[in-house]
């Protein structure tokens, strides 16, 4: 394999030109139109100014199907450490045991300083679903929460702490 | 079908490497927990392959003029670890100009802009897994992780393959750079030969006539068939 690398501070002119990216909603796009906000920290709690979010998601039905729904985002972080996606409350994918995973959005995190990208899951807080999600019932109990995205007025909220208190699951893929 | 065993720890950077001080505040503390592959890690976007421009290949050819520097032929194939192509997939590259400075505001080492380089380009492989930049050769640069730090000339890439899993963010070095062993960030790889993958090498079959000089850099990504048997079982 080829080793990773960081993507430094510089990728924006090669990445994130595209802000159309941080849109995965089309007007004919059956499902629930949300907004989900992602802040990342670093080990300071300090923002982190220049990464990058990339999400691969479901469709409504819990499908992953290009033909209908592209379900992939990417954005870089603002001065706040921020960015917004819109998109659509993806629905419960299969979990190849016979069952269905809760809602989850996959979330790419790169960033200077990062030399391999971290990969995280988003869910959403008070979702029935999550006690029966076979991958949060690998995470310890008291870590689970930081795979919640917390609903506000406008937005679904998710801050990404990359290291410290709250640290932020990563997964191993 | 595809199976994706986890790369050895000693051909990936770990993510904590203190020689790159950026690491320090940014790695996570905690380890992360293994995740059974499900259709959200086995599936992954078709993302980019509609709006391909013409240039879109030849960082040269994207302004009026033609940029300052070494034009250089960049080409090779996007493999699984068996060697088997990743078909009509997504490659994106960015790169300092040949003077070592980016089209970025916040690049603010004083060496000139070039009106005739941005160093961004695309490409989706072909049926074989290749493809083929024309760019220029992009230069060193200094940068303030230590006293007297200077980056390796390289060009970042980005590549996504089948599935959310493939997905991979690299830098391309040059055969023969005296600053690579100087570098963090090449060096944050423990292997040597898993670093070498990260070098490309100069080809003189890929090397134009009178044109530019040609690098071959061939990238390879996470996944394997699985055997019959596997299979059947």
């Amino acid at each position: 394999m080829t080793p990773s690398q960081t993507v430094g501070p510089f990728y924006h002119f090669g990445l994130t030109k595209n802000l159309a990216l941080g849109c995965l909603t089309t007007p004919d796009l059956q499902g629930e139109r949300i907004r989900v906000r992602f802040r990342l920290l670093d080990g300071d709690g300090k923002p982190v100014p220049d990464g990058m979010i990339e999400l691969w998601q479901a469709d409504a039905a819990g499908d992953y199907h290009h033909e209908t729904f592209c379900g992939f985002g990417r954005l870089a972080t603002d001065g706040q450490g921020s960015c917004t996606f819109e998109t659509i409350r993806p629905g419960r994918t299969a979990d190849g045991r016979g069952g269905r995973q809760a809602a989850h959005i996959n979330v790419s995190v790169f960033a200077r300083g990062l030399l391999n990208r971290l990969c995280t899951r988003v869910y959403f807080e008070g979702d029935p679903a999550l006690a029966e999600d076979p991958v949060l019932a690998l995470v310890p109990q008291d870590r689970r929460h930081t795979l919640l995205a917390n609903n506000t007025e406008d937005c679904w909220k998710f801050d990404i702490r990359l290291q410290g208190e709250g640290e932020t699951v990563f997964f191993d893929i | 079908m595809k199976i994706y065993p986890r790369p050895k720890p000693s051909e990936q950077p770990a993510l904590l490497h203190p020689a790159y001080v950026s690491t320090v505040r940014r790695a996570p503390e905690i380890s992360p927990i293994l995740l059974p592959h499900t259709m959200s890690e086995l599936t992954g976007p078709l993302y980019g392959h509609n709006p391909i421009g013409e240039t879109d290949n030849d960082l040269t050819r994207q302004h009026a003029g033609e940029p300052i520097g070494e034009r250089i032929v960049v080409a090779g194939r996007v493999l699984d670890e068996d060697g088997r192509p990743v078909p009509r997939t997504l490659l994106e590259i960015w790169q300092a100009n040949a003077s070592g400075r980016y089209f970025h505001d916040r690049d603010n080492h004083p060496a000139p802009l070039d009106p005739n380089f941005t160093g961004a380009g695309r490409v989706i492989t072909e049926d074989d897994g290749s493809y083929r930049f024309v760019t220029i050769k992009p230069g060193a640069y200094p940068w303030r992780n230590h006293a007297n730090a200077w980056r390796p000339a390289h060009i970042h890439f980005s590549v996504f393959g089948p599935c959310f899993i493939t997905r991979l963010v690299t830098q391309m070095y040059f055969p023969n750079d005296p600053l690579m062993p100087f570098d963090p960030i090449s060096q944050s790889v423990p292997d040597e030969r898993a670093r070498e993958r990260m070098v490309s090498r100069f080809d003189p079959d890929l090397t134009e006539p009178e044109w530019a000089l040609g690098y071959r850099f061939d990238i390879v990504l996470r996944g394997r068939e699985a055997t019959p048997f596997e299979e059947q079982g």
